[in-house]
């Protein structure tokens, strides 16, 4: 209890740290949005507007304390600006938009990769010296060396766009209406299929890899021999003894790479025009859509930090040590 | 303690000093333990013809007083690199880089093309004239991709350097100092650690008041130090009350002096390892900033080259030349890294080595193994 506690505690500590970087950033650095939006629209916005805008985008010369207070009330009020991209739609109305999308595509894909990861590095480590071990950590590296988007581009060309066999772009068909038909989800299941197999494939190395060497390292323990020696069936000393110690430290794991392979999906969504938070991330960049960016920040950053702590707790509740905090 | 029961885990212990935060420690100290390992085992073959006598007992770390420390850290290093060229994947991954500097450095002599002069050929696919073909606008892409070899490679491995210095000076204090230090330090750590890097370099690179190769560097900095950091705090607080630290602690040697001549100097095998993991981490980061418009439109990179031909639909119009060769290049490069890594991890970790064994079943040559063990 007092394990999770903490945890919570410096989940809180991130969640705030999080929203604070998200209100200095701006403040921080020279210039601000509303004179980026006037440079931008050069002399279709009058200098006038100026002011009007900048009490639009929150900026005051008011004391930091006081726009920290403000910032928060806004922000406890779910008002996050107004999207410069989607005139004048409410910031969280987009986001709100894209979430259903990409929760959809990256957190399938990420619990597919995983899970699948994780089961075929205990194989490999099981079988290792065979050919198969020694084939396939070999590929994986070159697969996770790979840039997310880079692999999204050239699937898209070979299976999208020279051999017809998903739709190019989109997260669903133009023709159908959005909603609960078997039109619509069959067609979304169709334009997600080929961005979710992207992503399983660039992010599969690092679970497997990661599962084969503590595996393998858990294989040479005392205690799997011993079970070995009682003559135990293979498939229970397999994932009862060895495997359900080395998958401590690939949850941990799951921590650190989520972040990047969440980043990494992101881009996947910008290449396949997939209508998700990613996509709105390149919209928002190109358009200088400030108060979008920061939105989508805080967003993905509170989302990664809920993935973080639902592994910890999944950790805790498999490891008695860390339940009990003899560490 | 019971080896039978299944239950007793076997993580390593955690650092008693150590919060009890979480098991990512562990992680970070396994990692740790094993490279440190590595460069016992690498520093004793090295005796042998380095100056210096390392005595080859990873017990007995080099103390820098009344040694030069540039000659310490280049011994570690020649040990390092002495083993690492005998380990296949290593040997095969610094080749390649190798010639990818090569083709950084002195590319750009041979190729007379300028990467961004515009041409009549518009979209022509590889031919004799233009190896690799044009872009939309005539630009020759073998020149983009040597002249992009250039700025990608120098400020991947500059950024790479700097990622790496933050992480050595944050990690090492929250490691040395300790108590309220500490907390704070891996607090931030943590934070870092856990927030998305792209997202937040996004953020961070669209209010930059100018943009470029050297913006995308600053901003991959700030987010991405924190895992270097952990393990090196791991390390170093494994580390901190050695002998030798006392020594030189009794000796009144000032702090900082202590933390950067003489532990550091211990961690260096640790610290070109995670290098190495950064580099390839910053190269693929470095390129998504730019594909997503991050970068400098006018300096040509690997990444922009991505920009460019995302933004004029070379997809659409079956341009595969134009962003096939800046992929395939980071590809292998990254490769060539991770296989250095993967390496490191081999050499450190000797059960991860696959021997070839005699063709008999595997699992079978496990169980003969078993009861031979058990008898004995």
């Amino acid at each position: 209890m007092r394990h999770l506690l903490r945890r919570i505690g410096f989940y809180l500590v991130a969640v705030w740290a999080s929203i604070t970087l998200n209100f200095l950033i701006p403040r921080l650095a020279p210039g601000n949005p509303a004179e980026a939006l006037i440079a931008r629209f050069q002399g279709r916005i009058r200098p006038e507007a100026l002011h009007s805008l900048e009490i639009e985008f929150g900026i005051t010369n008011q004391n930091l304390w006081v726009q920290y207070v403000q910032y928060l009330n806004n922000l406890a009020h779910g008002n996050l600006g107004l999207s410069i991209t989607y005139f004048p739609t409410p910031v969280t109305t987009v986001i709100l938009q894209d979430i259903p999308w990409t929760l959809a595509l990256i957190g399938l894909a990420t619990i597919i990769s995983f899970v699948l990861g994780t089961l075929l590095g205990i194989f490999l480590a099981w079988r290792r010296g065979t050919t198969l071990d020694s084939a396939i950590p070999p590929i994986l590296t070159f697969l996770s060396a790979i840039p997310y988007f880079w692999l999204a581009l050239i699937s898209l060309y070979v299976l999208a766009y020279t051999l017809n066999l998903f739709p190019l772009n989109g997260g669903y068909d133009i023709s159908v209406t959005p909603g609960l038909n078997i039109n619509f989800i069959i067609s979304a299941v169709q334009h997600g299929l080929l961005p979710a197999l992207t992503i399983v494939v660039s992010s599969i190395a690092g679970w497997l890899l990661g599962m084969r060497n503590t595996m393998i390292t858990t294989l040479s323990e005392d205690y799997v021999l011993m079970a070995e020696a009682k003559g135990l069936a293979e498939r229970r000393v397999m994932f009862n003894y060895a495997a359900r110690n080395a998958i401590l430290p690939n949850i941990t794991g799951f921590a650190i790479n989520l972040g990047f392979v969440v980043g990494g999906s992101l881009l996947v969504e910008i290449v396949f025009s997939y209508p998700g938070v990613g996509f709105a991330l390149l919209q928002a960049v190109q358009n200088s859509d400030y108060a979008l960016m920061q939105g989508l920040f805080l967003f993905i950053a509170l989302a990664v930090l809920a993935a973080n702590f639902l592994a910890d707790i999944v950790n805790a509740a498999l490891d008695p040590r860390i339940r009990q905090e003899r560490g | 303690m019971s080896q039978i029961d299944p239950l007793n885990r076997p993580v390593p212990s955690q650092d008693e000093d150590g919060p009890p935060d979480n098991t990512l420690n562990q992680v970070a100290e396994l990692e740790g333990t094993h490279i440190i390992e590595v460069s016992a085992d690498t520093n004793g073959r090295a005796a042998v013809n380095t100056p210096i006598s390392l005595a080859g007992n990873s017990a007995t770390p080099i103390s820098g007083t009344g040694t030069p420390v540039t000659t310490m850290i280049a011994g570690r290093l020649s040990g390092f690199w002495q083993a690492a060229t005998r380990n296949r994947k290593v040997a095969f991954g610094l080749s390649v880089i190798a010639f990818f500097m090569l083709v950084a450095i002195f590319g750009p002599m041979f190729v007379h093309t300028d990467p961004n002069a515009f041409s009549q050929d518009l979209l022509s696919p590889p031919s004799a004239s233009h190896w690799l073909g044009t872009t939309q606008t005539g630009q020759d892409v073998f020149a983009q991709v040597i002249y992009g070899a250039r700025t990608s490679i120098f400020w991947g491995f500059l950024t790479g350097i700097l990622v790496t210095i933050i992480s050595i000076v944050i990690g090492l204090c929250a490691g040395y100092f300790g108590g309220i230090i500490d907390d704070i330090l891996s607090l931030f750590i943590n934070v870092f650690l856990v927030l998305p890097a792209l997202p937040l370099a996004i953020v961070l690179a669209a209010y930059f008041p100018f943009k470029g190769p050297l913006t995308v560097a600053i901003v991959i900095t700030m987010t991405s130090w924190a895992y270097g950091s952990r393990v090196l705090r791991a390390q170093t607080m494994s580390m901190r009350r050695r002998d030798f630290v006392d020594a030189a602690r009794a000796s009144g040697e000032r702090t900082l002096r202590i933390i950067f001549f003489e532990i550091l100097p211990n961690e260096i095998s640790v610290v070109a390892a995670g290098f190495v993991g950064t580099v390839l981490y910053v190269i693929i980061f470095e390129a998504s900033l730019e594909f997503i418009g991050l970068g400098s439109p006018t300096v040509v990179s690997w990444g922009s080259m991505f920009y460019w031909a995302q933004n004029n639909d070379a997809l659409l119009l079956g341009a595969w030349w134009w962003f096939v060769p800046p992929g395939l290049c980071i590809a292998v490069l990254g490769a060539a890294l991770a296989f250095i890594n993967f390496g490191i991890d081999e050499m450190a970790n000797p059960r991860l080595r696959t021997e070839r064994r005699p063709k008999v079943k595997a699992p079978s040559t496990r169980k003969a193994l078993t009861t031979k063990e058990a008898v004995a």
